[in-house]
């Protein structure tokens, strides 16, 4: 009978799988052990059962699949014996599923030992029950359950409350059964039982609202007797914990008391008394005092409380959050932000004790009081507070600095309330933690920077300074350069100096000094030495002086590896070197930025990668002060073409086409025009181009920072006069036409019978493109049907032919039909256009036909 | 409620699982490296408090306790209430140092049988059944006293798993 006279196998088990030095091994001894623990179940092996179950226990607990043993744990419920009943459950409740079929035959051996005799069998049932029980089980079994609560045994007495719990969340229908009996538990006197019983309650409230009005109606009463007697100690040393009365059972009161004071003021006055009772004169200096305090300011936030009360209940938190022990002060911490809500006047009385946590060891905590902080922050005390946090941020640790700097970030720019005040704030911040300030941070302290047109000097002098001392702070350098490259005049002429600075002596080449000393700081990555390149060029045309060096430092980079650089370095140094004359417009200062659209911009260009490149794009308020609806072509076209222009590669001849449909490629890439694209579009562009070219001098035209890099951003017009310029090898001559060229019309073809002439239409600034308007009239007395007009070209020419407006030709020129022609000449200048032409037509149902060679082309063409 | 309990030593093995939502063995192996990953990280200073909405799903959290060699967690849902959860790791810990007399990780390792009596009396079904470290030891005698009258022997006796040192 006794086949575990030899308990080795369990321990062996144990000790093999501790033995392991490597995952592999342990799969290893557990794969032996399953083959055999399936074997000796496949034999069904009565003796061993008991001891493979709990081999399988152990197995399980090391991760490993067990389900094979899931008919092992109903065969041993099933046994008589104590010991394979209690392993028979222990193996229920750990190796089985709720959702498992198998649980279903396991419901009458349930019922049964619900029935035994021995409480302690029906103790296992039921913690079974309680951990496992499914929807059908808990209606199969509820009233055996309910029965059990009259049992004389205390232990089985609150195994059944607690076991009636999962029997409600499983069938809530059932809680309007339970709610009497569960409230006649509430009148025992043994604290295990009244711990479950209040947790029974607690549920059926959750659940319902009836058990929670039967409650309020009948318990509220003895839940405060309970409570009372057990915060006036009546010792009973066995519930102590460290010289408080059963914490845990008043806490549940507490809870449970929560839940009916909610939203009935009646019972909120009531406990009123007991609540201030206990928030006084239970004990704090140990953890579980505190718990209960804990407890009982949730409470008193929960329900209907009087002023007076709440102010008692955060006072308390406050004092948790002087407290030594960590846990006390993170639940103190947690407390407050729900409290924030309830009554925020109470907790900023506590400003102070709050900011002290920010300083606290533990960053959990830390992270909290910053979370509590940032609810705390009004109006009025954002100064104070800001004050605070920045100056914690200095010597906050690395892994915090994150966090914190987006916070002060967000409460500076949510509550200022001027500009100098956000700006200065924002300096500080971004003077300690430069590296951590958010890309659209920053962008909006541009936006904001760029509209201050007061404090700009003010701006780009406290920048100027804060970049010597901080040259580390990728931010700060990239807000500091692209100020100084705006507004460098300012900082130069001490423009607007206000009462509180000291005047500093700047000078041009010390501006350019630290431009170039952060484009060469080894922190510095690409947006940053893209930026100081656009900079520089910016101080090349304010600072007179300097332009020769800032040249020189460019036309460094053109041999930089990085291509991005290398690319704006040409670009620029084409600028400086051969557009002298737009060169002051092309640099002018950014308009202000506009806010509002720079905010639809963002939300509606999400997609778009955002590096800080886009700080110097243009925004479109500049658009509607242009001419023309083409404004918005791309900068991508126009660095293709810088890239085919470079200076010291001159354009082959052949390729002037390429350039030229790249140009008309500007509209490719931009939504408002790439439906429309046809030679035609790109003339008008380039015509309305030349109307501005002629007016250097505007001074409403935005300046055009070549660092956009993205496709979708607009250009403005200067920049397209680039393009423009750059071609000028081409189209100098025409550029200073402002109107069409005239050419004449000519008599292509002439017989007795039939009439051709040409008309000729170009764009100015397409030398190789003719748009002929070719028109047919007859001669004749007779009408012509099917007439069809054929070109022929010669290969370096290309023919497009139009459709015709008609294809019968009435009698007498007494009408005509007209037929448009373009014809590209990919050999323009060198080669005159050249056509032969043939024409088909019927004369009373006979094909006739007609063909000659065109000559007579004006010159021009 | 509470969701789990669990005790694994400062290596991350597995002690003692009790969860109150069963858990496939997959998932439950992952559950025990994503805690150990996060305890073992934290510093001795910090509190015992730990958010587990990560690894247990929203509105989860953790308390620990590290005693000698093992950690000592409960995991559990917004009703309960945190600094109560660390005594009640605290009454568990306390009624093990009374079954075992100077509870040691071996004495875990080796009686786990035993360690889940002493849950299932302390926490039943998710919710606080006893918190008299007295009355579970009771509880817990009885069932050993049971299981050894009805003529059948535990598995490891203490006095075996005394033997073995490490």
């Amino acid at each position: 009978m006794n086949a575990f006279s030899s308990p080795s196998r369990l321990r062996d088990l144990i000790r093999a799988a501790r033995a392991c030095k490597t995952a592999a091994e342990e799969r290893a001894v557990v794969r032996k052990e399953c083959a055999a623990i399936r074997s000796s179940i496949n034999e069904n092996d009565q003796f061993f059962r008991h001891r493979n179950l709990a081999k399988l226990m152990f197995i399980h607990m090391l991760g490993y699949p067990t389900h094979f043993g899931q008919m092992e744990c109903l065969k041993l419920i099933a046994a008589v014996g104590f010991p394979e009943k209690r392993i028979g459950y222990l193996g229920l409740m750990l190796l089985l599923d709720e959702r498992q079929e198998v649980l279903m035959l396991v419901t009458n051996s349930l019922k049964q030992d619900l029935n035994h005799l021995n409480h302690y069998i029906v103790g296992l049932a039921l913690c079974a029950l309680g951990n496992i029980c499914s929807a059908e089980m808990a209606r199969d079994l509820e009233p055996e359950v309910q029965r059990l609560f009259l049992s004389r045994d205390l232990d089985i007495k609150k195994k059944a409350a607690l076991c009636s719990i999962r029997i409600i969340r499983k069938v809530p229908d059932l809680a309007e059964n339970l709610m009497i009996p569960a409230a006649s538990l509430l009148k025992e006197k043994h604290h295990g039982v009244l711990i479950s019983a209040v947790q029974l309650c607690i549920t059926l409230c959750k659940v319902s609202d009836i058990p929670l009005e039967h409650l309020r109606k009948s318990c509220i009463k003895g839940l405060v007797q309970i409570l009372k007697e057990l915060s006036n100690s009546s010792y009973t040393p066995e519930y102590e914990i460290a010289g408080v009365m059963d914490p845990f059972l008043q806490i549940r009161i507490l809870k449970l008391m929560r839940l009916l004071g909610q939203g009935d003021v009646e019972c909120s006055e009531y406990m009123t008394d007991i609540l201030a009772q206990v928030a006084t004169r239970t004990e704090s200096h140990k953890n579980a005092g505190n718990a209960i305090l804990y407890e009982c300011v949730e409470t008193i936030m929960g329900i209907e409380a009087t002023s007076g009360l709440r102010v008692l209940a955060i006072n308390i938190l406050g004092k948790f959050l002087s407290n030594r022990d960590n846990n006390i002060r993170y639940v103190a911490l947690n407390m407050l932000m729900k409290a924030v809500s309830v009554d925020s006047q109470a907790v900023q009385r506590h400003k102070t004790t709050i900011l002290e946590c920010m300083k606290d060891s533990d960053i959990s905590i830390r992270k909290r009081t910053l979370e509590l902080v940032f609810l705390l922050v009004n109006e009025t005390n954002v100064k104070p507070l800001t004050r605070e946090l920045i100056g914690y941020l200095e010597v906050s640790d690395q892994d915090f600095k994150g966090d914190l700097t987006a916070k002060i970030c967000s409460i500076v720019k949510k509550f200022s309330q001027e500009k100098k005040w956000y700006i200065d704030q924002m300096f500080k911040v971004l003077c300690i933690a430069g590296n951590y300030v958010k890309d659209d941070v920053l962008h909006s302290l541009i936006i904001t920077i760029s509209n201050a047109l007061d404090i700009q000097g003010y701006c780009v002098r406290s920048l100027y300074k804060a970049l010597q001392n901080h040259p580390d702070q990728g931010s700060l350098v990239q807000v500091a350069v692209w100020c100084i490259g705006e507004y460098g005049e300012l900082l130069v002429n001490n423009i607007k100096v206000s009462e509180v600075e000291n005047t500093m002596n700047v000078t041009d080449s010390h501006a350019v000094d630290v431009i170039e000393a952060s484009l060469k700081h080894h922190l510095s990555d690409i947006t940053i030495q893209s930026m100081c390149l656009i900079a520089l060029l910016k101080l090349s045309s304010r600072f007179t002086s300097t332009s020769e060096r800032i040249r020189e430092i460019i036309i460094h980079h053109k041999g930089s590896v990085v291509l991005e650089l290398q690319q704006r370095a040409i670009e620029f140094n084409c600028i400086i070197q051969r557009h002298q004359n737009i060169k002051s417009s092309l640099l002018e200062r950014m308009p202000a930025l506009d806010e509002s659209s720079y905010i639809g911009k963002r939300t509606s260009s999400s997609q778009v990668n955002i590096s800080a490149v886009k700080l110097t794009r243009p925004t479109p308020v500049a658009s509607p002060s242009l001419p023309n609806g083409v404004a918005h072509a791309p900068t991508n076209p126009l660095l293709d073409l810088l890239d085919l222009i470079p200076d010291d590669n001159p354009v082959p001849t052949s390729s002037t086409n390429d350039i030229v449909q790249d140009l008309l490629g500007i509209g490719l890439g931009n939504p408002l025009t790439s439906g429309t694209i046809s030679p035609s579009v790109g003339t008008d562009i380039l015509l309305d181009l030349l109307s501005i070219g002629g007016t250097n001098d505007q001074n409403d035209v935005p300046v055009l920072d070549v660092s956009s890099k993205q496709g979708s951003e607009p250009l403005t017009n200067p920049s397209t006069f680039e393009v423009m310029d750059l071609l000028d090898g081409t189209t100098k001559d025409r550029s200073t036409d402002d109107e069409h060229p005239v050419y004449p019309s000519i008599i292509a073809f002439q017989s007795g019978t039939l009439k051709v002439a040409f008309a000729f239409t170009k764009k100015p600034d397409k030398p190789q493109i003719t748009q002929i308007q070719v028109t047919c009239t007859n001669l004749s007395t007779d009408e012509y049907m099917d007439f069809i007009f054929l070109a022929a070209v010669p290969k370096f020419i290309q023919l497009q032919l139009e459709p015709a407006s008609g294809n019968i030709l009435p009698a007498n020129s007494d009408g005509a039909i007209t037929q448009t022609l373009t014809l590209t000449n990919s050999q323009h200048g060198q080669k005159p256009l050249a056509m032969r032409m043939r024409m088909t037509y019927k004369v009373n149902n006979q094909d006739k036909l007609e063909q000659g060679q065109v000559n007579n082309f004006p010159p021009e063409l | 409620m509470i969701r789990a309990v669990i005790v694994m030593n400062t290596q991350g093995k597995p002690r003692l699982l009790k969860f109150y939502d069963f858990q496939p063995p997959e998932k439950q192996k992952e559950l025990i490296r994503s805690v150990f990953a996060v305890l073992s990280g934290r510093p001795d200073n910090v509190s015992n408090f730990v958010e587990a909405d990560a690894i247990f799903g929203p509105g989860t959290r953790l308390v620990y306790k590290h005693l000698a060699t093992l950690y000592f967690i409960f995991v559990f849902d917004n009703s309960e209430n945190e600094l109560a959860m660390l005594d009640l790791i605290q009454v568990f810990v306390e009624t093990m140092d009374r079954c075992f007399k100077n509870v040691c990780e071996l004495d875990i390792v080796f009686n786990f049988n035993k360690m889940h009596a002493i849950v299932d009396e302390i926490i039943f079904g998710g919710q606080v059944l006893e918190t008299s470290s007295e009355q579970v030891m009771k509880a817990v005698e009885e069932i050993s006293r049971l299981e050894k009258s009805s003529n059948s022997i535990s598995f490891v006796p203490k006095a075996v798993s005394g033997r073995f040192g490490r």
